[in-house]
């Protein structure tokens, strides 16, 4: 059967990757209280990482069975 | 609305992985279980994010969003009273019954523990509900694609369509449950950015509340009586929604239920309503919470134009908040839920139609590769019409109102059915069939004379719980007492059914993790500490 973290993590890799490029390419900022962030680098990073767990989890523990 | 290429780019590839899931399990759907039951190999960790998933739809995103714009923090009702203490029960105490008699379907159960009229009644009137929720999905889809990319509503409603019927017509309910834990983590990590944000610009939780209206930051400070924002008092909130709608839906509702039947044993079956629960607790942060900053930064808000009614908090949050690339992971986190809602609908219809209905009463004895073609036949018939009462809900001014009214109407008598079914055995076939018929014919009864103007409530929420409270009052009633005149099934019969005529249970040695229990006992503390805090 299909290991469901493979697709996620694959996903959240392409999306974060396509948001932090993006980010740099336009550094648009969203003020957050009294400074800024590049929302799309942040953002995408963190979803990036995320992605990152989840494949690496398909490597570390075969049985998803959880 | 500033769409660019890279937010529909982002869609796109959301839709190559979702018909990727379908395809990539086609060739394990081979007999008729692996399509509707996932082959009961699902691990609970899966199903779990599955059965919150599959509620995760257009009612919680958008409808509580709304919500909390409309009656702050009571709004949490929805969930630390109306969904976690019933979420646990079904664990706990239900789901032994349901995993344990290796039914198919909750009607299937009604079938074994009563008898067949009751059953069918239950089927027909579950296939009705799931096409007419299924609908509120795909009308909040084109509400929200005309507002921020201007699609036409049927472009939207019929695009939203075809790619929920590809996956789930590829892998059935494998396909449906694995999107769902996808779509769970893309409407976590879309949302999530946009409480804190909006929070930070307000300047803090403690200035929120110095804002906003009186009554919004107490769950139950104000609800002595009725005069509160959402106009109903403690007893109203208790009886009809904690109680009768809350268990009604939780614990009878085949929609989530379901997923549970997917997981391999019935330890992961317990857990997964009590691993939906821990996300569920935290889960007003990213609906209800954007709700009440709304309020404050988006001042039209509320206002009767259709681009800023309440319904539309979500979207317009997204639009002023988030960048090209974080609108394109916000509109994809929508399109998300909406997809996860409209398919939990369609896979359990689809269940239901071919084992309860078809295969029951109208071609019995077929091969099962018969079977599992109707069931993708059903998938398609489902979904058409779904797109028909999507348009029947534009009729209603509240999504919110609009379910509730369906919920009252079905699964409010029903949770007065298995209560009486599964935890006393004296109840009979004859009296759980005319207890369900009026408890839901008096639910309609209630709803006309409420909806001629006879009778009136403080508010249309108000209506529906109490609507629910006396549809179930009269099928328990009526179940009771006519229990008391009618045969009772022999207790052999009954066995592995009722409370008190099961075997003992094997006890399985498990880490304390994984030990339904302590789960619900953690969740439990944990929800009533909430409840506390904002009193």
């Amino acid at each position: 059967m299909l290991d469901l973290r493979l697709p996620i993590g694959w996903l959240f890799i392409i999306f974060g990757t396509m948001l932090v490029i993006f980010g740099y390419a336009n550094p648009v900022v969203t003020p957050v209280g009294e400074s800024s962030i590049n929302l799309n680098i942040t953002w995408g990073s963190v979803m990036g990482l995320f992605g990152l767990i989840m494949c690496l989890l398909t490597k570390t523990n075969k049985d998803s069975t959880g | 609305m500033n769409i660019g290429v890279l937010d529909y780019s982002i869609i796109g590839i959301y839709f190559v992985f979702v018909l990727g899931i379908g395809y990539a399990l086609k060739k394990q759907m081979v007999h008729s279980e692996d399509f509707f039951l996932s082959g009961r190999s699902i691990p609970s960790w899966i199903t779990g994010l599955a059965f919150i998933s599959a509620n995760l739809g257009a009612i919680e995103v958008m409808g509580m969003a709304a919500n909390g714009a409309e009656y702050g923090i009571m709004t949490t009702h929805f969930y630390w009273v109306g969904a976690i203490p019933a979420m646990v029960f079904l664990a706990v105490f239900m789901m032994p019954f349901y995993y344990s008699s290796r039914i198919r379907s909750v009607p299937e159960y009604l079938k074994l523990r009563f008898n067949e009229p009751t059953r069918a009644f239950n089927a027909v009137s579950f296939a009705v509900m799931t096409v007419l929720m299924s609908g509120i999905n795909m009308y909040a889809m084109a509400l929200v694609f005309k507002l921020l990319l201007n699609w036409s509503m049927t472009a939207s409603i019929l695009v939203s369509a075809a790619v929920v019927l590809a996956y789930t017509i590829l892998g059935g309910l494998t396909s449906s449950i694995y999107n769902e834990v996808l779509q769970f983590f893309l409407v976590l990590f879309g949302l999530l950015p946009l409480p804190l944000i909006a929070l930070a610009n307000i300047g803090g939780w403690d200035t929120m509340m110095q804002k906003l209206p009186p009554g919004f930051g107490h769950m139950w400070a104000q609800t002595a009586t009725a005069n509160n924002p959402m106009g109903v008092d403690w007893i109203g909130i208790v009886s009809g929604l904690g109680f009768v709608l809350s268990f009604g839906y939780w614990c009878t509702d085949f929609l989530v239920i379901q997923r549970a039947f997917a997981a391999k044993n019935l330890n992961a079956a317990q857990r997964t309503p009590l691993i939906a629960a821990f996300p569920k607790v935290f889960f007003p942060a990213i609906t209800i919470l954007p709700g009440m900053l709304a309020l404050l930064v988006i001042p039209e808000l509320g206002s009767n134009t259709t681009n800023y009614s309440y319904n539309m908090t979500m979207p317009l949050l997204l639009s002023k908040y988030y960048p090209t690339g974080m609108l394109g992971i916000g509109l994809t986190a929508m399109m998300a839920s909406f997809m996860s809602g409209m398919a939990g609908n369609i896979t359990a219809f689809n269940t239901v139609w071919t084992y309860d209905i078809y295969q029951s009463y109208i071609a019995p004895n077929k091969s099962d590769d018969h079977y599992l073609w109707i069931g993708r036949a059903a998938t398609a018939i489902g979904i058409i019409v779904s797109v028909l009462t999507a348009y029947l809900v534009m009729g209603f001014p509240s999504i919110m109102d609009y379910m509730q009214m369906i919920f009252s109407f079905f699964n409010a008598p029903l949770f007065a059915t298995f209560l009486l079914g599964m935890f006393w055995k004296r109840a009979t076939p004859w009296a759980a069939f005319w207890g369900l018929v009026c408890g839901t014919f008096a639910a309609i009864i209630h709803w006309y004379i409420t909806y001629a103007g006879y009778h009136s409530y403080p508010s249309v929420m108000a209506g529906n719980f109490w609507r629910s409270t006396y549809a179930w009052l009269v099928c328990f009633v009526i179940t009771v007492v006519l229990s008391f005149f009618t045969k009772q099934k022999p207790l052999e019969e009954l066995k592995g059914l009722v409370w008190g005529l099961t075997d003992p249970a094997i006890v399985e040695v498990l880490p304390w993790y994984k030990k339904p229990k302590i789960l619900a006992a953690i969740v439990l503390v944990a929800t009533i500490a909430l409840n506390i805090v904002f009193w």
